[in-house]
């Protein structure tokens, strides 16, 4: 009804601001499956089922112990021995109506075996605290199926978070600090057109001290390259210079004085910004040479029809200008000349994306689709499109990060050391079936046996020194903490990695590749791209 | 360990067992002052009484956060009460709850959800308490959006401090600040300890002044649909009255849907596009966008520098952490340094430089567009031949009324002179700052 919509879009209000009401749409169509319910994975669900995701489903065999109820908020110790799923269902679902949730106990390993079409109906899957037998078998089975795997933990102070996924487009990547597109260097005739019909010299005072930057910029662009051979200034001395002579056109009144002109004033400052050459940015040249981009069939994914249909734009047209984004920054002018403008920019992006669209005629805008939305979505960010891929766990495994082991060596105290601390600590669970320091009587003898693992790890890599290179103090450290879960860390990475699969949902926002530590002993953290 | 307990059920086995094993173990990261003992936790149960600042997107995170690691007398103040807006990430409330005051709601669910703890709560502004209550706590910790009201719990804690003949620093009138803050997919947390290290105030440069759109943008030349809702709200709502004699309530829904009309026609005049409701209460309410995940992730970098603290089972944040997760997950630790012309942590009065024929407005100006001082409406005083004299004084009308004039007269006439003290108070602090007036005949004052 139209009124429980109101309610919803007063509730989402805050985070529509971030991701729209697509967003929202696409996050509230999700199904999410969170394996093992520890502090950590609870409160990964607790962040995705507050701004409303679809539905969950939780897979747990295990009861709540004393521990369990005691770092853990959806956990009531009141129903210490129950079904760990059962309890952190119930509660978790008391934190959104709109969510629906439920709970399996059943084995993750016998579904594995005997059920793998099970996992397939997941939008993304969440796992804490798997061995590493049962963890390679999962993401084996979802790299199969392009289902994102999002592993997280905590561990002591530290906090780790693995996001396994084969291919992750972006349109909406949403960059901090994205330059304007305004073409100066390489104008389309509509804006030529315009700014020629305009005659600095003729207006009245008035109109003289708001004319939009963008028109006095282009108008002393082109008197620029009359006495340069054509050129526009280049480097910092010849953009100084311009920025001088920009300034220079400030209006002289009758009494030998230069007017008040802001315009002009702003018209300077924006050189650097303005005269930015079109070119096609590193990320998209990848993007058009991946075979997924030259080789478009019927069962190509939106996002690559797309990529083809911008491919062609460039080629066909001047190889080095992307669709016109069509959007003005504001800027000081009189409203007339300001909207006039606007208009140019956004008649010439209608253009551009009736023209990209005649070229995926074939495969997408005509049997529906693609809506005319998602195509001019995709225009308006054709410059900030991301593919992200990480590797497989197995791949992580087999054959170690020559980036990662490198940096281990040269920076002793990185952070990246603890991701080899927690793949020995992985080690160690495989040999004793438990971890290193539960109980306090084992600390000693733990360290000996957890230093092996670190050797025989490091070995296994190939990298002399890197032993030598690690201090005794992480192994330490390890085995005190004994596989403690504090809440802090658990929040912490609760936080990190909802909103990691909260991109992921939405392909808005670029995901971290590999694996994200977060030490809690410094407040630092790392990405690593394992 | 056993832990004198008599309430019913908080007491369960294995309840601590991730805790102790952080608090009764020793490691090589530690503090150099922790000594690994079952005492600790007994200490952070039973004595550590922490004050949680805000029960809102970060308020409700912290609560939670620190009970779970061990703290149960916890006090939590706000003037707030419950919004449905708020419900995607303030966990603690639900639609029942909607009306209701944020820190009674929130209190209430962390002690019937967590055992043992005894949170308290406070309706009410953080001014209407006074330093006897502030006094009483171990450890405070922010979770605001004002930055106003950052710099007077920061200029409170600073008041608390005390030193002996020599002026050294009693370390037990220290009470540690943790402050975090959100906007967006971006975060902060710091630690202050007042006195030590970097105040709020010492890195106000942090929080950059809130830009305004020209006047004359806004009356004449729009250009953007916020600079058509901006004018109804400044021009059109005073005069047309729409309701009555009454202030834009930005959670109306008649109010921002009347300003959002009347906008729109504006905005078709000069044929901007974009005017629409979401926008409309955007502007009038200045919001900033929040989300369940950067709360989370801020609220836990602070409650665990919270247990540092408490504990010394670590080494505290020194002394400022940033995080911003739109692209990648991204986190920058860095040491915030001391300003030495801080007014807020150092004891010394600020020189202002002004020329004698200055006007008194010029000053008042200054104190307010500083970005080192950013002051909302500063009330100064000072003393002329032993008698205390009002410069201006805003906030109280009949005073500033009498004051009004002063503004336009030169600091020469004022009877100030070189090197004259002046003693400003102002909403950002709960203490008078001391400023001393020095005169220069530059033609610039700065």
């Amino acid at each position: 009804s139209i009124a429980k919509m109101g309610e919803k879009e007063k509730k989402y209000d805050r985070q529509l601001r971030l991701w729209g009401d697509h967003g929202q749409q696409v996050l509230e169509r999700a199904r999410i499956c969170l394996i093992n319910v520890t502090a950590t994975s609870t409160e990964i669900l607790k962040n995705l089922i507050l701004p409303g995701v679809g539905s969950f489903l939780i897979l747990d065999g295990g009861r709540i112990s004393g521990e369990d109820a005691g770092n853990n908020f959806f956990l009531d110790p009141s129903a210490i021995g129950q079904l760990k799923a059962k309890v952190a269902t119930e509660l978790l679902l008391e934190l959104n109506p709109d969510v629906k949730g439920d709970y399996t106990e059943e084995d993750l390993n016998q579904l594995l075996d005997r059920n793998p079409q099970f996992f397939q109906c997941f939008t993304v899957i969440i796992a804490s605290s798997l061995d590493v037998v049962t963890h390679k078998k999962l993401a084996a089975l979802l790299w199969k199926h392009n289902i994102p795997l999002v592993t997280c933990y905590s561990y002591g102070f530290i906090g780790y978070m693995r996001i396994i996924v084969r291919e992750h487009c972006v349109v909406e990547s949403h960059p901090d600090n994205a330059h304007e597109d305004l073409r100066l260097l390489d104008p389309f005739p509509e804006l030529v057109e315009y700014i020629d019909s305009i005659d600095l010299e003729k207006m009245d005072k008035k109109q003289h001290s708001h004319v939009p930057y963008l028109v006095i910029l282009y108008k002393f662009l082109q008197a620029w390259k009359n006495e340069h051979g054509g050129q526009a200034p280049k480097n910092w001395k010849e953009k100084k210079l311009f920025k001088e002579k920009v300034l220079q056109g400030v209006r002289i009144n009758e009494h030998g004085m230069q007017e008040d002109e802001e315009n002009f004033e702003e018209a300077s400052k924006q050189v650097n910004t303005a005269l930015v050459e079109s070119k096609i940015p590193e990320n998209l040249q990848q993007i058009f040479n991946d075979a997924k981009c030259c080789n478009i069939s019927e069962n190509s994914t939106n996002f690559w029809i797309l990529a083809n249909g911008l491919k062609q734009f460039v080629q066909n047209n001047d190889k080095s200008s992307l669709p016109l984004r069509g959007s003005l920054p504001d800027m000081f002018s009189d409203s007339e000349s300001y909207v006039k403008l606007q208009n140019i920019y956004k008649t010439k992006a209608k253009q551009d994306i009736d023209l990209l669209t005649s070229y995926i005629r074939d495969f997408g805008a005509v049997n529906g689709r693609l809506s005319d939305q998602e195509i001019k979505r995709f225009c308006r960010n054709a410059s900030f499109l991301q593919v992200v891929r990480s590797r497989s766990l197995s791949e992580e495994y087999e054959n170690a990060s020559q980036s990662i082991l490198d940096g281990l060596i040269s920076e002793g105290d990185s952070d990246a050391i603890w991701y080899v601390m927690l793949r020995c600590v992985e080690q160690f669970y495989t040999n004793f079936s438990r971890y290193p320091g539960v109980k306090a009587d084992d600390i000693d003898i733990d360290v000996t046996r957890l230093k092996n693992c670190v050797q025989e790890l490091t070995r296994s890599w190939g990298v002399p020194g890197l032993v030598e290179a690690m201090s005794d103090d992480y192994v330490q450290e390890i085995c005190r903490v004994g596989a403690a879960e504090i809440h802090s860390v658990a929040s912490y990475m609760g936080g990190v990695a909802a909103q990691e699969v909260i991109k992921l949902i939405t392909a808005q926002y670029v995901p971290i590749v590999g694996v994200y530590i977060y030490n809690g002993l410094k407040s630092t953290s790392v990405s690593l791209n394992v | 360990m056993e832990v004198d307990d008599c309430d019913d059920g908080a007491r369960w086995s294995g309840r601590w067992n991730h805790l102790q094993k952080i608090l009764e173990r020793n490691g090589p990261f530690v503090h150099p002052d922790f000594e690994p003992s079952p005492d600790i936790l007994d200490f952070m149960l039973n004595s550590c009484k922490v004050l949680v600042v805000g029960a809102g997107g970060l308020g409700c995170e912290l609560l939670k956060d620190l009970s779970l690691m061990g703290l149960r007398h916890i006090h939590v103040i706000d003037m707030d009460t419950i919004d449905l807006s708020n419900l995607n990430r303030q966990f603690l409330f639900r639609q029942c709850d909607i009306g209701k005051p944020k820190a009674e709601v929130a209190a209430s669910f962390i002690n019937k959800r967590v055992k043992g703890s005894k949170t308290f709560s406070h309706f009410c502004r953080i001014q209407d308490h006074d330093s006897s209550f502030y006094k009483q706590f171990h450890i405070v910790v922010c979770g605001l959006d004002s930055i106003v009201a950052r710099r007077w719990i920061n200029g409170m804690l600073i008041s608390l401090l005390e030193y002996d003949e020599d002026g050294n620093l009693d370390p037990s009138s220290l009470i540690p600040l943790v402050d975090g803050g959100t906007e967006g997919f971006k975060g902060n947390a710091r630690v202050i300890l007042p006195g030590m290290n970097a105040c709020m105030d010492c890195t106000l440069d942090l929080y950059p002044p809130q830009v305004n759109f020209p006047m004359c943008t806004i009356a004449h030349t729009p250009r953007q649909p916020e600079h058509c809702i901006e004018y109804v709200k400044i021009f059109q709502w005073e005069k047309e009255k729409p309701f009555g004699d009454i202030a834009i309530d930005g959670d109306d829904p008649d109010h921002i849907k009347w300003i959002c009309k009347a906008a729109s026609t504006r905005a078709d005049e000069y044929g901007i596009q974009g005017v629409n409701y979401r926008l409309t209460q955007g502007v009038i309410k200045r919001i900033i966008p929040a989300v369940a995940s950067t709360n989370a992730v801020i609220a836990a970098a602070c409650a665990n520098e919270v247990f540092k603290l408490a504990t010394s089972c670590s080494i505290p944040l020194n002394n400022y952490m940033v995080f911003n997760d739109t692209n990648g997950v991204y986190t920058y630790t860095f040491e915030a340094e001391r300003n030495e012309q801080c007014l807020a942590c150092n004891n010394t009065p600020r020189n202002l430089s002004f020329k004698p024929d200055a006007l008194l407005r010029e000053v008042v100006d200054f104190l307010c567009q500083d970005n080192s001082l950013q002051m909302k409406s500063p009330g100064l005083t000072t003393t002329i031949e032993g008698l205390n004299k009002t410069l201006y004084m805003k906030n109280i009308p009949s005073l500033e009324a009498a004051t009004r004039p002063n503004l336009s007269k030169s600091l020469k006439d004022l009877g100030i002179v070189d090197g004259q003290e002046v003693i400003v108070a102002d909403v950002t602090t709960p203490n008078s700052l001391r400023f001393k007036i020095k005169f220069n005949d530059d033609v610039t004052s700065s």
